[in-house]
């Protein structure tokens, strides 16, 4: 009966989390890969350069790392007027493009980690969630 | 002589490199006789564009409004279907029916999910009756399936023919293994149908087992530009191509243009999709762009307006900023040429009542392109 009740428990736990645990850096990496397939890289190009002067580069961007919040509100909103990222000025139009809090977390993820970046902290489809739009004002 | 050897192998490498380029080479103009006009600001991503005269016209902005601008001046028209904004897809092109003086008829291609399921969504056409600044009788002519939550490759461009028809495209959709190719299934095909949305009896694949009857064409990627030629009554396309293949097509019946079995291009990634640039049965590009140049929106120039543009055939330049004017001599195109150079992504040009060329600016607009007196 102990035997039984000890494995009811950890079948239970495990249930549990794996329900409501999100799913981890890696996991959310992979995911966001294939978002950034999707919805980035026509732009932003496969290896994160961007095109000078046109489109951003996201791989050793300082605009990125020092504006997460920002960064994060450009993709749930979309950006629009300047931005000096390199010491060199983009002055476009990126869409909101329809994803999720926890697509836009997973894309993230993959950016910040990607190409030579590297990002300690975890994006969250929560923290996505709490972003205002007020953040790009 | 080692390092000689190695030098002749970098020369050869860097000319093939070179050759891979499909003429004729971009020019840039030595002598501009033209400037342009903001006609209206303040739209982020115009994209489809229809004159009802010469001061009143339509413009979509992708993100969901139709705007009427009437002398400069841009009002909001309400009505339009729902939209499923993702990616690429948003509000795309509006077009006049033959006879919009009479019955005020539009027609609209645009990303939706009628189904109310969460599954994604998939091109639509519908028209609707334009009532000064209201949209009324708004009727679903045609809509893709199955819904996707990929975010690429909508279309989408609306044409009519002087026959009664109405022609749209639709992308593939980001399932380039399975869509473009299958006749029954939708997306990377370009569409026929009657201006009350029935489907002709002599399409090509009415009666044909499973096929999805209101196509027209098939094997395309992504066609975001299409155009009537002023003298044959031909639809002209352009489309996407993957990384270098962006291509020009003379849509025909029943013709399947390829896509992804052949195709001068490569994946972003810079693998390739294919080894194949031809096979029987398909149709090989009237004109095809290495490296791509992102090309968006289509137009003849039919007026006396400019110095000798008439019969040019002008195209969008979304990569790299510019309209390109290409000129066409026995069939075949002999010059391109930068108009606008650096002006902005060109999402679409068309040929206003007045002759002159417009052109919708991501960022700026609309523009019209003025010649120096």
């Amino acid at each position: 009966m102990k035997t039984f009740l000890v494995c009811y428990f950890i079948v239970l736990w495990l249930s549990i989390t794996g329900l409501f645990a999100d799913k981890t850096k890696e996991e959310s990496i992979n995911d966001g890969q294939e978002i950034y397939q999707d919805f980035c890289v026509q732009c932003h190009l496969a290896n994160g350069t961007g095109v000078s002067g046109v489109f951003p580069p996201l791989k050793a961007s300082d605009y990125l790392f020092e504006n997460i919040e920002k960064s994060i509100a450009g993709v749930k909103y979309g950006l629009r007027g300047e931005i000096v990222v390199n010491d060199e000025t983009y002055d476009g139009v990126m869409t909101a493009q329809g994803l999720d809090n926890e697509e836009i977390a997973d894309v993230m993820n993959y950016i910040l980690n990607n190409w030579g970046n590297r990002y300690e902290n975890q994006i969250t489809p929560m923290q996505v969630n709490e972003i205002p739009k007020s953040v790009l004002e | 002589m080692k390092r000689f050897i190695s030098l002749v192998f970098c020369s050869i490498f860097f000319t093939i490199g070179c050759a891979q380029d499909n003429p004729p080479q971009i020019e840039t103009p030595t002598e501009i006789n033209y400037s342009y006009e903001t006609v209206v600001e303040g739209i982020d991503i115009p994209w489809g564009l229809a004159f009802i005269q010469k001061n009143d016209f339509l413009v979509t902005e992708k993100s969901g409004i139709l705007y009427r601008v009437r002398n400069g001046e841009k009002s909001t028209i309400t009505g339009i279907p729902a939209i499923y904004s993702r990616g690429q897809g948003g509000l795309l092109d509006v077009a006049l029916h033959p006879d919009f003086d009479t019955n005020s008829i539009i027609y609209m291609t645009l990303s939706a999910n009628t189904e109310g399921d969460d599954l994604g969504g998939n091109t639509a056409l519908y028209s609707a009756k334009l009532n000064d600044l209201n949209l009324e009788d708004v009727s679903l002519l045609y809509k893709a399936t199955p819904n996707t939550k990929k975010g690429q490759h909508w279309g989408s461009r609306i044409v009519f023919d002087k026959q009664g028809h109405v022609y749209f495209s639709i992308g593939d959709r980001g399932n380039r293994d399975e869509n473009p190719q299958d006749l029954t299934r939708d997306g990377g095909k370009v569409y026929r149908l009657n201006l009350d949305g029935s489907i002709p009896s002599d399409n090509p694949f009415v009666g044909k087992d499973g096929a999805k009857e209101a196509v027209f064409s098939y094997g395309h990627r992504n066609p975001q530009g299409m155009t009537i030629h002023p003298k044959t009554g031909q639809v002209w396309e352009n489309e996407h191509g993957p990384q270098g293949g962006d291509e020009i097509n003379i849509i025909q019946s029943g013709v399947n243009y390829g896509w992804p079995v052949i195709t001068y291009g490569i994946n972003y990634s810079g693998t390739p999709i294919t080894d194949k640039t031809d096979m029987p049965n398909m149709a090989q590009p009237y004109y095809y762009w290495v490296p791509s140049i992102g090309p968006s929106g289509m137009a003849f120039s039919t007026s006396d307006v400019y110095q000798d543009w008439k019969d040019d055939l002008f195209v969008g330049s979304l990569k790299f900023e510019y309209l390109e004017r290409l000129v066409i001599k026995n069939d075949k195109v002999v010059k391109r040429e930068k108009v606008l150079d650096k002006i902005g992504r060109v999402r679409n040009v068309i040929e206003g009542p007045d002759g002159h060329l417009y052109i919708a600016v991501e960022g700026k607009g609309i523009l019209k392109i003025v010649p120096n007196k």
